[in-house]
């Protein structure tokens, strides 16, 4: 029982920086904007939290450094994507390709460094709870908090006017603007949102998940929350389970080896992107179904005139 | 819910003092002055082009003039945004509706209102408002599932929401049948007599004539007359809007031909999109030298239609489509031009032409068979020529062969495009909306064109919604309601009662007990 | 929002023109300002950066083989992307380019035969050309987004030259290193330039340059995939099948991504590692948008970026600099040419904003 729980706990906190990444896409993407510069500021968050940690030894200083620099890349890309308009593929690409150099490179003097981090952990009257206690001491904070951020998204999306406005947006630029919504101060805050949301995705892997700082520790992942949000329909509800799935993806190989099974490791290292071009193939067929999810408004821009 | 007397009487609801506005070199509004009353139904009449719409977004504050003042209710004011011009008391139904297709009729409405009404409150007000005004719409229904008819009446509910003391309808009744343009007429009488003021932008002279107190006429973006609308006659005021006497068409012979070039039969087509209008058992003929008109309001299927003819959708589920004697199901638009079927769809800018494109590029778009092109490559002088050609041959005003498509007005980009089809020498021609967005000159010489087409031996199928162009042009004309075509009339048999009764179909906008079914006229 | 953007009546040619070079001469301000936050001193760093690379013969060949594969898969790109059809997966399409063609190398390079090389370039087109079919075969039949999926067979490829590398290819005279063993003399490419380590592969580049431009404005077909990358609707209208532009958008750059591939095993490397393309195909991306999608402009911004490349392994020893630079002054690059095209087809006004519907007057 313990085995499979242990792997569960495993898939889930594989799957925690998918999830925050791909929950803050799709915020993004709702507005209209399509940003694929995710996994450029995953490791600018991997790289600024590492550093602030590293620095201080306080893991929520890393992960504020983590989020404020998302945030203010993300933004920088909403200059470009939003007020400028241009393509939002080439924009995202140039932020993708800009935050992995400029991670590597601020990154260099601290490859190879580990973090002394002392496990986070809730600590206090939580923990002596009977059934629930382990739940608590055993799961690191950020994990809870992605738990916390899925329940506010969904409230959010589903019950309040501001969640309405923000389909409403993603569906059509123009017809919100005529009712007299700021357009692009909505789609500014979405695609911040998701940038801030990348930035802790990124701090969790370089922080959490494995706390030594090496080039190229985001390995597309980036790129996987941004399938994710398209496998989710942009519902948040299906992200989780998504990312969990996909977690659980990546540490198949870690299981392979170890259950000795005969399949070579670079297969099982495929596996979660096959997996991804699958669900993509599979969610897309459904035109109907696509046409009424998909914000209708998605990578393209409102045409400003005087 | 509209403001009855809480305020004292003013003398003028809406004063517009010297207002003016200006693009990137063009004047879309000079010096213009306007005064509405409280209670009164203002027409405002222009053709496309005149500035109606540019005035009408200053009022509405989407839009800041560069000169002029207003006042509103005898004050002078600013109207910064649509919401400053909501709190004023301003409501605005557009031409193009700013609706949501994926939220509910209750959602759209809660959204476009200021404050922030709970979305219990809107469902109930669209049942009162909805049965006081009768503008029936179901809060819970979801837009994407509506007729344009009530999609219409969620903007107009959402005007009246607000209590508006001036409303301004942006040429409402371009989707409307007869029968729903008489209830939307109603409705707006009692409000008048409740003391809103009514601002009513359009183009069609009867119906302003019919519903407005006095009417304001635009050109070129100047106020050129202002008088009771029972003081001027529907000519006089085309006079005043175009500046001329509107053209005479020549009279047109009926097809002696008994060749049949379009053979459509039993053509069904269902979509998976939710967006699209199904076909159901479409059949008609065309014949040589005939011209086939096909009313009906937008949305019941005639971009369908179109896109089945024109070889975009290329097959229909069921049913057969010859043309010209060949059976073009499974060939597309390329295959169908060689073939000498020509169309030109409503929607110039991005399908009929590339806005971004030079001329000769756009000529390339449908004219490219063996002279223009050879192994695959491109004869650049023999498209240049073709382009000069199809610019002086239908009277284009245009900077240069190279010009961008976009930067011509609408109606020399419409006679451009014609031209170009029909340099090809087609053998049939289906057009949508040829005139829409095009001046009365041009429209005109469009119409000339058709009609010397049509002598010529083409079969043309016209799609339109303006019932004046096809009562001018068709030999014989049917009406698409819902996927649906009537049986066609012929010229003599014409009736504009019976057209219009057939454009409302089964979805009517009008109360059950008055429906009748489309039958064979 | 305080500033606001008003359609230009004319597209302003100045700013079209003038872009580029503004653009270069922010990123070089941007150059400057990380060196001197690094403690050196700005203008000569600069001007090390920019010049010691290609400062000798041997430095221009170096130029030459690390711009023409950028060039020549940049090229193919641009055919997709003017289409309207976004090949990301050059990288992968590289990596199946040296699998086919390697792995007929590996078998017949011993062989004295001249027929050794041609195969190998064909194999690597045709392999980074059914690479390349997946996403297009997956986006006709199934609707896939072509970004993401072919996205996802990068990975997917170069974990299959990682399992071919370590296992059945591997040098056995190579103390277990993962690379294979060195390909024969008739399956390399001659030196082009005596002193440099440049090939005669460096020639595909421009040949590319001139095929895709001529493809691309003199043929039909080009004007078909022109068309259908500025407006679906109007090409689906002309009757271009839609189809055909992702199939050849997407196939372009899968052989020019194949070829450069081969021509990286059978030139510099002379044999095959895993890391045989040290991101290239997302390279060729950024350089595809540089040259603004245009085979000449193309030229030009890949020589730039692999100077930039060069620049940045020569930033470790001149400067003591991370290479990584390299990819920042790229990206840099790439952010301020994109705000700098904006301009061509707007003005910046101060006022409201205002959005206003693009219909009628």
């Amino acid at each position: 029982m313990t085995d499979i729980l242990s792997i569960l706990l495993t898939a889930i906190i594989a799957g925690t920086p998918l999830l925050y990444a791909a929950l803050g896409e799709l915020v993004t993407e709702r507005s209209g904007v399509l940003n694929l510069g995710v996994e450029g500021l995953m490791v600018m968050g991997a790289i600024t939290g590492f550093a602030a940690v590293f620095a201080t030894d306080n893991l929520w200083l890393g992960v504020l450094a983590a989020g404020a620099t998302g945030g203010a890349l993300s933004l920088a890309f909403g200059v470009l994507a939003i007020t400028l308009r241009v393509n939002h593929v080439a924009a995202g690409l140039a932020l993708t390709i800009f935050g992995i150099s400029l991670g590597a490179y601020v990154g260099k003097p601290l490859v190879g460094q580990s973090l002394n981090l002392t496990e986070a952990q809730f600590s206090g009257g939580l923990t002596q709870l009977p059934l629930l206690g382990p739940l608590f001491s055993d799961i690191h904070p950020l994990v809870w908090g992605s738990w916390l951020l899925f329940g506010g998204l969904w409230y959010f999306s589903v019950r309040t006017r501001a969640g309405l406005i923000l389909r409403a947006v993603g569906e059509s630029p123009r017809a919100a603007d005529a009712i007299g919504y700021p357009v692009m101060s909505i789609q500014f805050l979405a695609t911040g949102f998701g940038g801030v949301m990348a930035g802790i995705a990124g701090a969790f892997i370089s922080v959490v998940y494995t706390s030594i700082w090496t080039e190229g520790m985001v390995a597309g992942r980036g790129w996987i929350a941004v399938a994710l949000v398209i496998f989710a329909t942009w519902r948040p509800e299906r992200c989780i389970i998504g990312a969990y799935l996909f977690g659980g993806m990546t540490i198949a190989e870690l299981l392979g080896q170890a259950m000795g099974l005969g399949v070579p490791t670079e297969f099982l290292s495929a596996t979660p992107y096959l997996a991804t071009v699958i669900v993509l193939v599979l969610i897309s067929r459904k035109d109907s179904r696509m046409r009424l999810s998909v914000p209708a408004a998605l990578g393209k821009s409102l045409d400003i005139k005087g | 819910m509209v403001n009855e007397t809480k305020s004292p009487p003013h003398r003028w609801r809406l004063e517009l003092i010297g207002v003016s506005k200006r693009y990137s070199g063009v004047t879309a509004n000079e010096n213009i002055n306007l005064r509405v009353a409280p209670g009164e139904i203002h027409g405002l009449v222009g053709e496309n082009g005149a500035g109606k719409s540019t005035l009408m977004k200053i009022i509405y504050g989407i839009v800041r003039p560069d000169a002029g003042q207003i006042l509103w209710n005898d004050k002078e004011t600013t109207i910064s945004s649509a919401a400053v011009a909501q709190k004023l008391g301003i409501g605005m139904v557009l031409q193009h509706f700013a609706l949501f297709d994926t939220l509910t009729a209750a959602e759209n409405i809660a959204l476009g209102l200021s404050g922030r009404p709970s979305l219990d409150w809107v469902v109930d007000q669209v049942k009162v408002v909805g049965q006081r005004y009768a503008l029936p719409i179901d809060p819970m229904q979801h837009v994407y599932t509506m007729s344009v008819g009530e999609r219409q009446r969620i903007e107009i509910l959402r005007a009246l929401l607000q209590s508006p003391q001036l409303l301004i309808l942006d040429e409402p009744t371009s989707v409307l049948t007869p029968k729903a343009i008489e209830r939307l007429f109603d409705t707006l009488r009692v409000l008048a007599s409740e003391g809103c003021s009514i601002i009513y932008i359009s183009h069609k002279l009867g119906e302003v004539q019919a519903l407005c107190d006095r009417v304001t006429v635009l050109r070129r973006g100047r106020v050129v007359h202002n008088c009771k609308a029972a003081e001027e006659s529907r000519e006089s005021l085309a006079v005043m809007m175009i500046g001329d006497d509107p053209p005479v068409l020549q009279e047109k012979e009926p097809p002696q031909s008994t060749k049949k070039l379009v053979e459509v039969e039993g053509v069904s087509i269902r979509f998976d999109d939710p967006f699209a209008t199904p076909l159901e058992n479409i059949s008609f003929t065309v014949r040589e030298g005939e011209i086939l008109g096909i009313a009906g309001v937008a949305g019941n299927g005639q971009q369908e239609l179109f896109s089945v003819l024109s070889g975009e959708i290329e097959k229909p589920d069921s049913g057969t489509l010859r043309m010209v004697g060949r059976n073009v199901a499974g060939m597309n638009p390329f295959k169908r031009r060689r073939l000498g079927v020509n169309t030109l769809p409503d929607d110039r800018m991005g399908r009929g032409a590339v806005g971004m494109m030079p001329l000769h590029w756009n000529l390339l778009l449908t004219n490219n068979d063996r002279s223009h092109v050879r192994y695959g490559f491109i004869r650049f002088g023999q498209v240049m020529e073709s382009t000069e050609k199809c610019i002086s041959q239908f009277n284009v005003i245009a900077p240069g062969v190279d010009a961008k498509a976009e930067n011509l007005s609408g109606g020399n980009l419409q006679k451009f495009l014609i031209g170009r089809e029909i340099l090809q020498e087609p053998k049939v021609l289906v057009v949508s909306q040829p005139t829409w967005g095009v001046d009365v000159g041009a429209a005109a010489a469009i119409h000339q064109i058709l009609l010397d087409l049509s002598s010529r031996g083409c079969a043309i199928i016209l799609i339109s919604e303006e019932l004046d162009e096809l009562f001018q042009l068709s030999d014989r004309m049917a009406v698409m309601a819902d996927g649906n075509l009537s049986a066609p009339v012929v010229r003599a048999d014409f009736d504009l009662d019976s057209i219009g009764l057939a454009m409302a179909g089964k979805t009517a906008d009008i109360p059950s007990q008055e429906a009748t079914y489309a039958s064979a006229i | 929002m305080l500033l606001r953007f008003e359609a230009r009546s004319k597209p302003s040619a100045a700013v079209f023109w003038l872009s580029p070079i503004i653009a270069v001469a922010l990123s070089g301000c941007v150059a400057m300002i990380i060196f001197a936050l690094s403690g050196l001193p700005p203008i000569s760093s600069l001007v090390t950066f920019v010049s010691e690379p290609i400062s000798s013969l041997y430095g221009l060949g170096e130029l030459f083989i690390k711009a023409a594969p950028l060039i020549l898969i940049a090229v193919g790109l641009a055919v997709g992307f003017r289409a309207n059809v976004w090949n990301i997966g050059a990288e992968g399409q590289i990596i199946m380019g040296v699998v086919c063609a390697g792995g007929f190398a590996l078998s017949y390079g011993g062989s004295e035969s001249a027929w050794v090389l041609p195969g190998m370039i064909l194999l690597g087109a045709i392999g980074g050309c059914l690479w390349a079919s997946i996403p297009a075969l997956l986006r006709i039949h199934f609707r896939a987004n072509e970004i993401l999926t072919s996205l996802m067979l990068n990975y997917v490829a170069g974990f299959w030259l990682i399992y071919l590398v370590h296992g059945s290819w591997r040098d056995p005279a190579g103390f277990n290193f993962p690379q294979s063993e060195p390909l024969g003399q008739s399956a390399l490419f001659p030196t082009l330039i005596e002193g440099t380590r440049a090939n005669a592969s460096i020639l595909f580049a421009p040949l590319a340059v001139v095929l895709v431009w001529l493809l691309m404005n003199r043929s039909f077909l080009g004007f078909q995939l022109r068309a259908r990358g500025v407006s679906q609707r109007a090409a689906l209208y002309a009757g271009f099948p839609a189809n055909r532009a992702i199939l050849v958008g997407l196939l372009c750059g899968g052989a020019a991504a194949g070829i450069s591939g081969v021509a990286e095993i059978a030139g510099p490397l002379g044999q095959i590692y895993p890391t045989v393309t040290p991101g290239y195909g997302y390279a060729a991306i950024i350089v595809a948008f540089l040259g603004r999608l245009h085979p000449v402009g193309i030229f030009f911004a890949g020589l730039l970026m692999a100077l930039l490349y060069l620049s940045g392994d020569t930033a470790q020893m001149s400067l003591g600099l991370p290479p990584s630079i390299a990819g920042v002054i790229q990206a840099t690059l790439l952010f301020f040419l994109l705000s700098a095209e904006v301009l061509v087809n707007y003005r910046l006004r101060r006022g409201d904003r205002v959005a206003v519907e693009t219909e009628a007057v």
